[in-house]
């Protein structure tokens, strides 16, 4: 632990702490930009120089370590001297063409020339341009801009897993460049927006928007898929402009994925902004709230077999209200599960992800099963790829083989390869034996078939064969597709006392069926006479077969509690209003409920919240994982041979706002039809 | 910088290494650990230019990407970087004159201006019949015998432009030649020949070599 002075502070650090870290500690600001906090060191760019006393020369702080009784002088005349050539360089062919560049008003390099740029060139000579890059539709490239702090480089390398982006050539020549015309095919690629510390790599979609001092932040939650990413929603005027990332050490750390980032454009398409009600001649008509309530109060004095379907990305309110609602007229015919994945529901420690995804960094071997992480919930992949990168953590999968940015061990997709490792055998078993702390990670959506509760259990069998589950190690996890899945289980919007699961709500010719946003359903399976109410934000498949639509709003436009993979409840705040007639979901429900004569216990979004903590202690701690005990899930029973599938078709379109999103379906084009042509 | 370091627009689309070469390859990676093995990145490269016509095509960086299982943008960074792997196709004889300061001082300006017009083109070009290839480089190490000019592997030394005339015609009608100095001088002995320690060197017994013939 050295201790040193900092500009006349004593500060004692962690062996190995850089002088920069330790100046933070102190609170003081070095200018940086190529010393990126999730990125191994460089020191390319030289902005960082401190005086460090009996040093020659001026030094990089960022890639000097702390030593004991060092005297660092960070704000001296030679370190302004040295910063403000080291700036002088930078700008001899940085083009100055702020006005137009999207990166102003947030761009490292104009913020750090106000206080060490000069304010005239000495420089007469041509400037150089470099030509443009094509990064796909998410990445615009301005070359020109460039100061090859090798920022993207490094992230393309150690943290997307996808090395094609490089330094080219040298002295004058030198250039950032993918390699030969190769996009960067990762899911994290507009992460690459925001480590650019100038105007080089900018957002496409973003393109001559907006400039950032006009826009104002709201904190949400991403439900585009289970790991619930903090978000900063960006919104000018009304509408969500950009969305960024939220740092969260536990969940996303700096990231998010292309999907989180770029769907917004999705949430102004496609929108219901009005009530319909389906009238005799089968066509869907506009009403006000008060007759699409009629509607559905007239069918509900008649109907008996009741059922409600929640969405992909339902939030826990709207949940909670409809299961109020479904539980008032003796309903249990809840779900969640519009693809009818076949998991034990009952018991947590079988459907959670336990290990929570900043524990997967302690783990020393990870084994996959029917899963893809990549595309299933691309942040944990980018941990689990962390881990790989940083800790030499072996990772195995038994499924569908997948491009995961790490080398993996592919043992096959025999089930019987399952049976095997129960019983102590396998290739594997010797190294999950070995392993201090094993981790598994099964795939829910790979348990959408029969023999799904079989081999739940048959992994709770190798979770215990090989102790995956110690006193102060919980190994065993869950990976699940959807924003909805956790806070669902946690309330229970599942179906209980013989209620009907989605898929016997759909043999079993409901009367009426509510869905929350449910768009996913097989609708092939639909009878005709059922009524269909659809509340959601957007028009589907789910609109289409509806009877009633109640028009609800998109994530962004409520406040509303989403509960993670891992089960920790977050918070989301609205950032806009919703579309025309729209209203937040629980609220709809809520007021159907008056309208039915069944009227829910509470008027505002605080008493909805102060009932749902009394059903469930976990909300009180948001933002909080509370381990659970464990014990056996799943049940025993014969197994098919048919291997494990993941089900995800295309990472970009895995919801309704995504697939009204032009963005997303550029990145089809760019990415996932490029590839089979290819083949092709 | 000649354009010889900018990538080639036209490139072949195979590259395989021939069987004495992959069992070089063997041999350079014996000397890395198997987790190391990209440290062979720089002779790799060397061995494919020199199977190559003297440049390295894309094919060949992927190929040797492959081999040591980089990827492929990292081969292009070294290839790139340095200014011996050629990246688009030279002459038969690939002229690099030295044109630093001690050469500059003594004449390569000259010689490099000779090459030019002897040879009908600019620095950095190609003659039509591919046989000669002419860039300026910085410093190659020979500075007591300046001026100077790698061709291929060779140096040639002590230069004027008559010299380089009848070098750039040996080699045009593929006539051996010396290689080295070209006035004769041995190693890098003053162009005078000795001048000091001569009485201690007759006392120790040991010849004196002259200078210039």
């Amino acid at each position: 632990m050295p201790k040193l002075t900092i500009d006349g502070m004593e500060v004692e650090v962690e062996n190995g702490t850089s002088v920069l870290q330790a100046a933070e500690q102190l609170g003081i600001e070095i200018p940086r930009f190529c010393y990126h906090d999730k990125l191994s060191v460089p020191a390319n760019c030289r902005m960082c120089l401190v005086e460090v006393e009996g040093a020659p020369k001026p030094m990089a702080s960022c890639a000097m370590s702390c030593a004991p009784d060092m005297v660092v002088h960070t704000g001296s005349e030679k370190v302004h001297k040295a910063r403000k050539a080291v700036m002088e360089f930078l700008l001899i062919n940085h083009p100055l063409d702020c006005p137009i560049c999207d990166q102003g008003g947030e761009c490292d390099l104009q913020d750090q020339s106000v206080a060490y740029g000069y304010d005239s060139s000495r420089y007469d000579e041509p400037k150089r341009a470099v030509k443009d890059k094509d990064l796909g539709p998410l990445v615009k490239t301005v070359m020109t801009r460039c100061i090859h702090c090798t920022r993207c480089v490094r992230f393309s390398d150690e943290i997307a897993g996808v090395p094609v982006m490089g330094l080219l050539q040298r002295g004058e020549d030198t250039e950032i460049s993918n390699c030969l015309g190769e996009t960067v095919n990762s899911e994290m690629s507009g992460n690459l927006v925001d480590i650019c510390p100038v105007g080089a790599l900018t957002a496409k979609p973003y393109e001559f928007n907006a400039r950032p001092w006009e826009l104002s932040q709201t904190d949400a939650i991403d439900v585009m898929d289970a790991v619930g990413s903090n978000i900063s929603l960006c919104t000018r005027s009304g509408a969500i402009i950009r969305i960024q990332p939220r740092m969260n050490e536990d969940i996303n750390e700096v990231w998010i994925a292309d999907k989180t980032r770029y769907i917004y454009d999705g949430l102004k398409k496609n929108r219901l902004d009005k009530s319909y009600v389906r009238n005799a001649k089968g066509k869907l008509e506009a009403v006000n709230w008060e007759d699409a309530f009629e509607a559905i109060s007239n069918k509900f004095k008649t109907s008996e077999k009741i059922g409600a379907i929640a969405g992909d990305m339902a939030d826990v309110e709207s949940m909670f209200a409809l299961k109020g609602l479904m539980n008032e007229f003796e309903s249990n015919n809840l779900d969640y599960r519009q693809r009818g994945e076949n998991y034990d529901i009952s018991n947590p420690a079988g459907y959670r992800f336990n290990t929570t995804i900043a524990g997967l960094e302690e783990s020393d071997l990870i084994l996959l099963i029917g899963t893809n992480p990549r595309i299933e919930a691309a942040m944990v992949n980018s941990r689990i790829r962390k881990t790989v990168f940083n800790n030499g953590t072996k990772v195995a999968l038994i499924g569908e083989k997948a491009d995961l940015n790490y080398d993996y061990d592919y043992l096959g997709n025999e089930l019987s390869l399952l049976e095997e490792l129960a019983s102590g055998k396998g290739s594997i078993a010797k190294q999950l034996k070995a392993a201090e702390k094993p981790v598994i990670i099964l795939g829910a959506s790979a348990l959408n078939r029969k023999d799904g509760s079989a081999i739940h259990n048959l992994v709770y069998k190798i979770a215990e064969k090989f102790k995956i589950v110690t006193k102060d190690w919980n190994g065993f996890n869950m990976l699940h597709q959807n924003a909805s899945t956790m806070g669902a289980l946690e309330i229970g919007f599942t179906p209980s006392k013989k209620g009907l699961d989605t898929a016997g709500m759909l043999k079993a010719n409901m009367d009426i069926l509510y869905l929350l946003g449910a768009d996913d359903l097989d609708f092939s399976k639909l009878d005709k006479d059922t009524f269909v109410i659809y509340q959601g934000s957007h028009g589907g498949e789910g609109a289409k077969h509806a009877d009633v639509i109640l028009p609800a709003s998109a994530y962004t436009e409520k406040h509303a509690i989403y509960m993670n993979l891992e089960a920790r409840p977050q918070t989301s705040r609205q950032a806009v209003f919703p579309v025309g007639e729209a209203k937040a979901d629980w609220k709809i429900i809520r007021a159907l409920s008056e309208y039915l004569d069944k009227k829910l216990p509470y008027d505002d979004l605080l008493e909805l919240r102060d009932s749902l903590r009394k059903t469930s202690e976990v909300f009180d701690n948001i933002g909080e994982v509370i381990p659970v005990e464990w014990s056996e899930f799943g049940k025993t029973g014969k197994i098919n041979k048919t291997g494990l599938s993941v089900d995800i078709d295309n990472y970009y379109q895995t919801n309704i706002i995504a697939r009204s999103s032009d963005t997303m379906s550029e990145c089809v084009d760019a990415f996932i039809n490029k590839d089979d042509k290819k083949v092709a | 910088m000649g354009s010889v370091r900018k990538i080639a627009t036209k490139q072949p689309t195979e590259f395989k290494f021939t069987k004495e070469n992959l069992k070089e390859i063997d041999a350079i990676l014996k000397k890395y650990p198997e987790s190391r093995k990209k440290s062979g990145v720089m002779p790799l490269l060397d061995l494919a230019q020199r199977q190559h016509d003297n440049w390295i095509p894309e094919v060949a960086m992927k190929e040797i990407a492959t081999i040591l299982g980089m990827p492929p943008i990292k081969v292009f960074e070294v290839a790139t970087f340095y200014s011996m792997y050629n990246l688009s196709p030279v002459g038969k004889n690939y002229i690099q004159c030295c044109t630093t300061t001690p050469c500059w001082l003594r004449g390569s300006s000259d010689i490099v201006d000779f090459t030019k017009k002897h040879l009908g083109i600019e620095v950095g070009e190609t003659t039509k019949d591919g046989k000669f290839t002419l860039v300026e480089v910085e410093c190659l190490g020979a500075c007591v015998n300046a001026p100077m000019v790698q061709i291929n592997d060779d140096y040639y030394e002590d230069l004027t432009p008559e010299i380089m005339k009848d070098v750039l015609e040996d080699l045009a009608s593929d006539t051996k030649r010396e290689i080295g100095s070209q006035t004769g001088r041995v190693n890098s002995l003053s162009s005078a020949g000795a001048t000091s320690l001569l009485k201690e060197a007759k006392k120790a017994k040991i010849t004196i070599q002259d200078g210039d013939k």
